[in-house]
């Protein structure tokens, strides 16, 4: 079980690198031109999204995760 | 650098003494007011005061301000009003049996000061791929960041010597990352954290004279939170929190909404005759890290603690490790 949990731990960090990488290189050039003094609300308001579904993909990993490496001790 | 160690050394001793010596009168104060909860993890009748909140808080007011005598930064009192703010937030729930709404939204008002003081920056920094400027998703991160440290310690915060243990290795991993990014004056601001949760833990470790309550769960949560954000070291900060996270994340899958652990149904860890700690087969109950942990058979009290103290150390090494990673990218 311990071992499990320190794959798990070491997973979630994975993750966090991943996830990382994916918002900076998604995010970070991220810019909208076509609307004049509106662009930057926009532009955050479409990163909001992006991020919010990075974190839902997230955490749907981390479920398959957790039940893949507890697959045997979640019997309850 | 060489300027700050007295401020650091001065922080700290304040920070441990007040909390250590201020403690014992406080246990007795609550006894005589019959401030007193059963420890459920004792095959006797033991009853352990709450809660320790208070003495925390004087630590940790009294050690910030000493900082700010010297480096008078804005930042220092962006924590200190978040933290005292989140103590009162946490006695209130000590006192009076609040909703589960009630946390997370007073905790996110609790986050204010933090904005109002420009305490921070709008980038958030990875490890490996550099920094992405969110400044409206920052804002709302800052409101997420506080009830989620502060609540996530509050949860792990259910056997003996557990949270105050844990916040010891968490933030002397955070305050070493800190030093490593090179962000020294933060670093010198956050070690008081980790000295305030040592002299606790003398109170707080198997068996507990005292236990600290909302009002010393949260204080240490929003603490730590408000100094990942003036830190600019939030990443960092998640992993060195990644057990609690867990915790928090495997409770939130099982349970599926947001509520207090006394509305939960179900048993999540039982008693064995010899009164070591077993995990139940109760599909209703919550999947939370000590039934996890337990899941490989029954345990001690202090086994099961001292399993997430090995989980912490680990994760704050994976912690000390992302902040190397901060000044390399591809």
């Amino acid at each position: 079980m311990k071992s499990g949990l320190f794959g798990f731990l070491f997973a979630m960090w994975i993750l966090i690198l991943l996830g990382g990488g994916i918002m900076v290189i998604i995010l970070g050039p991220f810019t909208i031109q076509q609307f004049g003094e509106f662009n930057w609300i926009i532009a955050s308001g479409i990163k909001v999204t992006i991020a919010l579904v990075l974190v839902v993909a997230w955490i749907l990993i981390l479920l398959k995760l957790k039940n893949w490496i507890f697959r045997k001790e979640l019997k309850f | 650098m060489i300027e700050l160690i007295i401020p650091a050394i001065i922080s700290c001793i304040t920070a441990f003494f007040i909390v250590f010596f201020m403690t014992p009168p406080l246990i007795k104060f609550l006894e005589k007011r019959n401030f007193a909860v059963k420890d459920m993890n004792k095959k006797e009748d033991v009853l352990v005061v709450r809660p320790g909140g208070p003495a925390l808080i004087v630590g940790i007011i009294a050690s910030e301000l000493v900082l700010y005598a010297f480096l008078q930064l804005n930042e220092i009192l962006a924590i200190i009003i978040t933290t005292s703010a989140a103590f009162v937030i946490g006695y209130v729930d000590d006192r009076k049996v609040m909703g589960g709404w009630f946390k997370p939204v007073t905790l996110a008002i609790a986050a204010i000061p933090i904005i109002a003081f420009g305490a921070y920056d709008t980038g958030l920094s990875f490890p490996l791929f550099g920094m992405v400027q969110i400044p409206v998703l920052y804002l709302a991160l800052i409101f997420f960041m506080i009830p989620i440290t502060g609540n996530t310690i509050n949860s792990i915060d259910v056997l003996n010597g557990v949270a105050s243990g844990f916040m010891v290795i968490a933030s002397f991993s955070l305050s070493i990352c800190l030093f490593i990014v090179q962000n020294y004056e933060i670093a010198i601001v956050s070690l008081p954290l980790g000295f305030v949760s040592l002299a606790f833990y003398k109170y707080h470790k198997i068996p507990s004279k005292i236990f600290p309550g909302d009002s010393g769960a949260l204080t240490l949560g929003a603490m730590y939170g408000a100094i990942a954000i003036v830190g600019g070291v939030e990443i960092i900060a998640a992993v060195a929190l990644l057990p609690a996270v867990i915790n928090s994340f495997l409770f939130l899958s099982s349970v599926k909404k947001i509520v207090e652990h006394r509305q939960v149904k179900g048993t999540p860890v039982d008693h064995t005759d010899d009164f070591r700690l077993r995990a139940t087969n109760d599909k209703s109950a919550p999947i939370t890290l000590v039934r996890l942990i337990l899941a490989g058979g029954p345990l001690s009290e202090k086994q099961v603690g001292f399993a997430i103290f090995k989980l912490t150390i680990f994760s704050g090494i994976l912690a000390i490790i992302t902040a190397f990673m901060m000044g390399v990218t591809f």
